[in-house]
Formats: C-alpha cells, sequence, structure tokens
C-alpha cells in the first residue's frame, strides 16, 4: 500500500516567504497599483482635487508627437546599447581567455568601470567631452568632426550611447568569462581535434555553450538601456536638444517630477511598464527556447 | 519618592514647555554659497531672539525642492515654509489649500505689512488676483546684459541699449575676432522678459492673474521679428548659441569667445570670480521699433511660501522670521553677498546710503531695471504647467537654431503645446 506524505503544517512555507512577499508587496505591486490609479486620474500636484477621466491620459500620450519620437529613441538607443556592448563585451572576453601571462592584470582593468556610478559616469563623459576643457573633444575635433553634443542630435547620441556602452562592458565581460571557463576543457580539446578553423569552433562549440549566459546578459542589458542609464542622461543630456535624447524613463521624470503633472507621468510609467513586460515575455518564449542549458 | 520624582519631572517638562522655542523648519534650493549665506541668516535669527528656532533644510534644485514639499503635503508633513521658483509659482498660488497668503501671516500675527514697502518690480509678481501677497519674494533676480570691456574697446564700440544698436556693435565685434553674443536662458530672457521690456501680453486673463488663463500669446510679430532677427544672428555669426543649458553660454562669455552674455543679474558674484577680464553690467535691450519706452522687467528667482495646515504659534515663528527677513539690514546683507535685488525700498536706499552703489555701480543695474516705470504687461505672469512650457520653448529654440523649423511653425507649436497644458492644468485645480 503507497503510503502518502502528508505536510500537516502547511502555514509553516507561507512565514518563511513572507518577508520577502511583504518587501515585493510594498515596494513593487504598492507603487505599481498606485501608477495604474493615478494614470486614470487628473490630479493637482498637492492631492487637493482630482477627478478620474477614464483613458484620457493615455489618449493624450498617443497623440503626442513627443512622445512617440521619444518611445522610437528609446528602442533605437536601448538596441544600440545592448548588441554593442554585449558585442564588444564578447570578442574582450574571448580574448581575455587566451592570453596567457599577465591574464588578471587585464581582467582587472576591464572590470574596474563597473563600480563607477552612472551619474558618476555621466559628469565624467560631461568634463571629458566639454567644448571649453575636455581632452576628448579636442581630439575629436582635430579629425575635422564639429563634434556639438549641446546643439546636434546626432552628436548627442553618440556620444550617449558611448558612454552607456563603456558603462556596460565590464558587467557583461565578467559574465562571459565566468560562462568562457565554465566550458569543460575536455569539451575544447575535442573540437580542436576535429575542427581546425578557431573561429567555426567558436560558433559551433564555445557560443552554443555560451548561449545561457548571453541570453542572461541580454536581459540584464535591457533593463540596464532601459532604467538604469537615467543617471547618465539627467548628467549628461538631459534630453538635449530638444528633447531628441530623452528616453521613456526620463521623461518619466520629466513630467511627474520636474512637471508635477501626476497624471500624464503615472500613464507613461505604465505604458514603460507593459511595454518590459512584454519585451521579457517575448525573450522567454522565443528566445529562450533556443537555448540549451 | 518615585512620585515625587515624578511630580518634578512632570513640572519641570512643564516648565520647559513654557519656555520652550517654537521650532519652524524652512526647505529651500539654495546651495553652495547661496546656502551658508542662508544658513548664516536662520543663525542670526535664531540668536536674536529665544522665542522662535528655524531651521534651513536644503532640499536640492528648485524643482527638488517643490517635489519634496509636494509629497511631503500629501503625507500631512509639509514644512513650514518652502521656497517655490517662478516657473512653478502657479502651481501652488492656484491650487487653494496648499499655500496661506504671507499678508495673511503677517497681519494676522500682529506686523504691519504694507505691500508698497517692496520695490515695484516684485511687488505683485507672487500676489493673486486681488494683489494680496501670497509669497515672500525671496531670491530675485532679473536678466541683464553682460558686456566684456576689453572686446568692446577692441572694436571700438559701446555696449548697445537697444537690438537696433546691437545689430551694428555686432558687425564691429565680429571684424575684432568675437561672437557678439550669447544668452542662458531663452524662455525667461526671450519669451517671458521680452514681453515684460515691450509691454506685450503674453496670456489671456490678465497674463493669468484674474484667474486661471487658456491662451498663451506668444504667436505675435514682435517676438516672431525677435526670433527672425536672432537666427538671422546666429547665421551671420553674431549669435552663439551653445544648446540650451545655462553654463554652456555663460562659459564661453567666460572663455572670451562671447563678448557679451545675458545672464541673470545674480550671476554678478559668480562671473567676478570666473573671469579674468574686466566686465561691465547694462540692461537687456530691447527694441525700439517695437516699444521706445522700454519699462520694467520681471524678476526671476524664487519666493518663500507658507504651507497650510500648521498652528498658529508656528505662524507666528513664520511671520517673526519674515519680518526679521524683510528689514532694511538683512536685505542688504543678502544683496551683497548674493548678488540677488533687496526686495524692500528701505533696504535699496540703505545700500545707497552706505555708499555701495559708488563702489559697485555694476550691482545697481538689476534694481534699477526692475524699478523702471511698469506699465500694464509687466507686473507678472501666472501660467500652470509653465515648466512644460518651457521645455517646449527649449525644444523649439534648439530645433529652430539648428535649422529644422521656422519661427512660424515654432511659435504656433510653442502656443499650441502651451493652451494645452493651460487648459489641463486648469481642469486639474477646479
Amino acid at each position: 500500500m503507497a503510503k502518502k506524505v502528508q505536510f500537516a503544517h502547511t502555514w509553516v512555507p507561507y512565514v518563511f516567504i513572507a518577508p520577502q512577499l511583504l518587501i515585493i508587496g510594498v515596494f513593487f505591486f504598492w507603487p505599481a497599483l498606485q501608477a495604474l490609479y493615478l494614470s486614470f486620474m487628473l490630479e493637482d500636484p498637492w492631492g487637493l482635487s482630482s477627478t478620474f477621466v477614464w483613458f484620457e491620459n493615455y489618449q493624450t500620450l498617443f497623440t503626442s508627437a513627443d512622445y512617440l519620437s521619444t518611445t522610437l529613441f528609446t528602442l533605437g538607443y536601448s538596441f544600440a546599447v545592448v548588441v554593442l556592448s554585449l558585442g564588444i563585451a564578447l570578442i574582450l572576453a574571448v580574448k581575455a581567455n587566451a592570453v596567457l601571462h599577465g591574464q588578471k592584470t587585464y581582467r582587472l582593468l576591464l572590470t574596474w568601470v563597473y563600480a563607477v556610478a552612472p551619474a558618476v559616469a555621466g559628469i565624467t563623459a560631461y568634463f571629458l567631452f566639454n567644448r571649453h576643457i575636455g581632452v576628448f573633444y579636442d581630439a575629436i575635433v582635430s579629425t575635422g568632426w564639429l563634434f556639438a553634443p549641446e546643439t546636434s542630435t546626432f552628436d548627442a547620441t553618440v556620444l550617449l550611447i558611448l558612454v552607456s556602452v563603456w558603462k556596460q562592458i565590464p558587467v557583461n565581460f565578467v559574465f562571459f568569462l565566468a560562462g568562457l571557463q565554465s566550458i569543460p576543457v575536455t569539451v575544447r580539446e575535442a573540437a580542436q581535434m576535429d575542427c581546425e578553423s578557431p573561429t567555426r569552433r567558436f560558433w559551433t562549440i564555445t557560443f552554443p555553450l555560451l548561449a545561457p549566459t548571453a541570453f542572461f546578459l541580454m536581459v540584464i542589458n535591457i533593463t540596464y538601456a532601459f532604467f538604469d542609464t537615467f543617471g547618465l542622461i539627467d548628467t549628461l543630456t538631459q534630453g538635449r536638444p530638444a528633447g531628441s535624447t530623452s528616453t521613456m524613463v526620463y521623461k518619466v521624470y520629466q513630467d511627474g517630477f520636474l512637471g508635477a503633472d501626476l497624471g500624464l507621468s503615472s500613464a507613461q510609467s505604465v505604458v514603460l511598464m507593459i511595454l518590459v513586460m512584454a519585451l521579457v515575455m517575448v525573450q522567454f518564449r522565443f528566445v529562450e527556447r533556443r537555448i540549451h542549458y | 519618592m518615585f512620585k515625587k520624582t515624578l511630580a518634578a519631572a512632570a513640572l519641570s517638562t512643564l516648565s520647559l514647555q513654557g519656555f520652550a522655542a517654537t521650532e519652524i523648519e524652512w526647505w529651500h534650493a539654495m546651495g553652495g554659497a547661496l546656502g551658508e549665506t542662508v544658513n548664516a541668516m536662520a543663525e542670526e535669527f535664531n540668536a536674536s531672539q529665544n522665542d522662535y528656532q528655524i531651521t534651513p533644510v536644503f532640499k536640492g534644485s528648485y524643482e527638488e525642492t517643490m517635489t519634496a514639499g509636494i509629497s511631503a503635503f500629501r503625507a500631512g508633513e509639509a514644512p513650514h515654509i518652502i521656497q517655490i521658483f517662478d516657473a512653478g509659482a502657479a502651481t501652488i498660488i492656484n491650487a487653494r489649500g496648499a499655500a496661506v497668503a504671507v499678508q495673511d501671516v503677517m497681519s494676522d500675527a500682529g506686523y504691519n505689512f504694507d505691500i508698497n514697502d517692496y520695490i515695484s518690480g516684485v511687488r505683485y509678481f507672487y500676489a493673486d488676483e486681488n494683489g494680496k501677497m501670497v509669497g515672500m519674494p525671496f531670491n530675485s533676480s532679473t536678466p541683464v546684459l553682460y558686456y566684456n570691456k576689453e572686446a568692446l574697446a577692441a572694436a571700438g564700440v559701446q555696449p548697445p541699449a537697444t537690438w537696433e544698436e546691437f545689430e551694428d556693435v555686432a558687425q564691429a565685434l565680429k571684424d575684432a575676432g568675437y561672437i557678439a553674443l550669447s544668452q542662458s536662458h531663452t524662455p525667461w530672457i526671450f519669451f517671458e522678459n521680452f514681453h515684460s521690456r515691450h509691454n506685450l501680453q503674453l496670456a489671456d486673463a490678465d497674463n493669468g492673474f484674474s484667474g486661471l488663463p487658456e491662451k498663451v500669446m506668444y504667436d505675435n510679430d514682435a517676438l516672431a521679428a525677435h526670433l527672425t532677427a536672432v537666427k538671422e544672428w546666429k547665421d551671420n555669426g553674431y549669435y552663439g548659441y551653445y544648446g540650451r543649458a545655462w553654463g554652456d553660454n555663460q562659459a564661453a562669455f567666460e572663455q572670451g569667445e562671447v563678448a557679451m552674455w545675458l545672464g541673470s543679474s545674480g550671476s554678478f558674484g559668480g562671473l567676478k570670480q570666473s573671469t579674468d577680464f574686466d566686465f561691465g553690467t547694462t540692461y537687456l535691450p530691447y527694441w525700439e521699433s517695437v516699444y521706445e519706452d522700454a519699462g520694467s522687467t520681471f524678476i526671476g528667482g524664487a519666493a518663500l511660501f507658507t504651507m497650510a495646515g500648521h498652528s498658529d504659534e508656528e505662524y507666528e515663528a513664520v511671520a517673526a522670521f519674515f519680518d526679521y527677513l524683510t528689514l532694511p539690514e538683512t536685505q542688504y546683507f543678502w544683496h551683497r553677498e548674493t548678488g540677488y535685488v533687496p526686495i524692500t525700498n528701505a533696504a535699496y536706499e540703505l545700500a545707497k546710503d552706505d555708499g555701495y552703489y559708488d563702489l559697485n555701480p555694476d550691482a545697481e543695474v538689476g534694481i534699477k531695471q526692475l524699478s523702471l516705470p511698469g506699465a500694464e504687461w509687466t507686473k507678472g505672469y501666472r501660467m500652470g504647467f509653465y515648466v512644460q512650457t518651457r521645455e517646449v520653448i527649449y525644444n523649439e529654440m534648439d530645433r529652430l537654431m539648428a535649422g529644422d523649423t521656422t519661427v512660424k511653425k515654432a511659435l504656433r507649436t510653442i502656443e499650441k503645446e502651451g493652451n494645452a497644458n493651460l487648459k489641463r492644468f486648469a481642469r486639474t485645480v477646479q
């Protein structure tokens, strides 16, 4: 006769997860619900009067040309940051992994930028690329490119992508390097016997084995490009020129915190929340399927 | 024994309460050297009497301070005094129940309050539709023209009083190797103060003073002509546009690349330290063809508002502090230390009698410009969600200077978006 195992104290696991649930509830669900609620209201900033306006805030948002260009910029910018920072970090990791002498020094030099906070990175870049005192500014101008990120959308975008990528490479590098080192030596040796071309070996053996790391990093990098670059933008361009380097997160801040328009700003947070959820879902549904852990 | 101690303790707390000073908090946005001056004033006030104790708290930029005040108010923990900047004034003055008018605070506490004690340029800027002062003007400045004396001497020209004159001066400066002009705050200098200086209306409902305005009036011929000229100056190499950031445009002047710069009268102290050339100060130029008797400009800067929801004793403390703040000596100290204008006539007289302007004639330009005869549209303006409208102005100016839009289109966009902001704001407060 089969014995049925039953735990009598079913409340015990809930007690254990309660602190975590509480934290998620207070710091995620509550603000998210609050944002959802406010996005349907037209409210004065002091909370003295508020009117329920259904979808008016969303309507204002979706008919605004500015918001459309901000969304497009966010997507393009995020794509560039993710692709470039993953690509460069992968090359660096593969090369650093192959270095025999002074390996530690290389790794340290490639990693330390990780410790720089986005806002600090933004300020540093501001000084380096400043037209009056910037060392890099002089270097760029000496090539004949009249670099002017204050007035040129293209230059400002290039600058922003450059600094964002620079800031993100170390994280990707560390993870890629760890991923490379976890590939068993036996597998690599076996591959070496079967195939002479290192490029081919990389794409057929190494890269598929790195895929779980790469997938994880992609999710992390998209989140970075969407949210963590706020500090960079706030110190470097503040959306200039003409609001063309504002990301969706920065616009939430501009309208809500600077402009005190809570309804419109909340509607933007909700749109952003849905967009990121959709992106992550797409990734898990279509990309993760092709990955074998 | 125990009972006795308890009784004694109770007694001592009681007596302490009787003597304890009323404590009030003041949230402000004055960082760096300005913050130190604020602290010095608070300390002097605290030391001058025993009944009240004020604690100044630095809350970051103007916007951050306002946001902090808003969140605190919503949580029922508002400070007693908060510093709100010019573009945010509509947000607090129109929200009935957020602030208590400074005029009422002063009168209720038994102080003699006469709005005519204040210099004309600041008098009504933070007042309500009945002319009652709601916010106490605190750090007040106005746009003025700074000029590099060496550069102007090299070109053999005088600083221009009008924009008509500027066009001649600019060519001479260009020949001498300078860009003639830059400026640091397009909405404030080229939009708001442009209208004040030329006595032009800029919003309906009396610039927003007699009710909630619904229409921005920036799409007018005078402004269109001015912006067209500015764009021409830029294309001719007379005008340097270094983007919208205040510092980038000021730096060009400090580095001697640009010969004249439109900035704030409050920039004076900073410029003294950051420049190694002699510079002078003069009035904001105007178009003689638009308005011959060019008048007073608006103030910029911020005011101190008393927040609602506190006790009478605390309002007494606030009133006592405002009384101290408006003393001629306090104002003169503030004026000298920071370069912001003194807000009362008595303080201005004191500075004059003390011979301050004989030694520093440049320091008087701002207040003289604010004391120029006012006209119908020089009182001020009050527009809801104006921070966002200024953002639109900044963006359109970036586009105009880059050649991505025309003056006509830019002004139309500014009006359209500005009107939408006004209407939206009006609905939030009704």
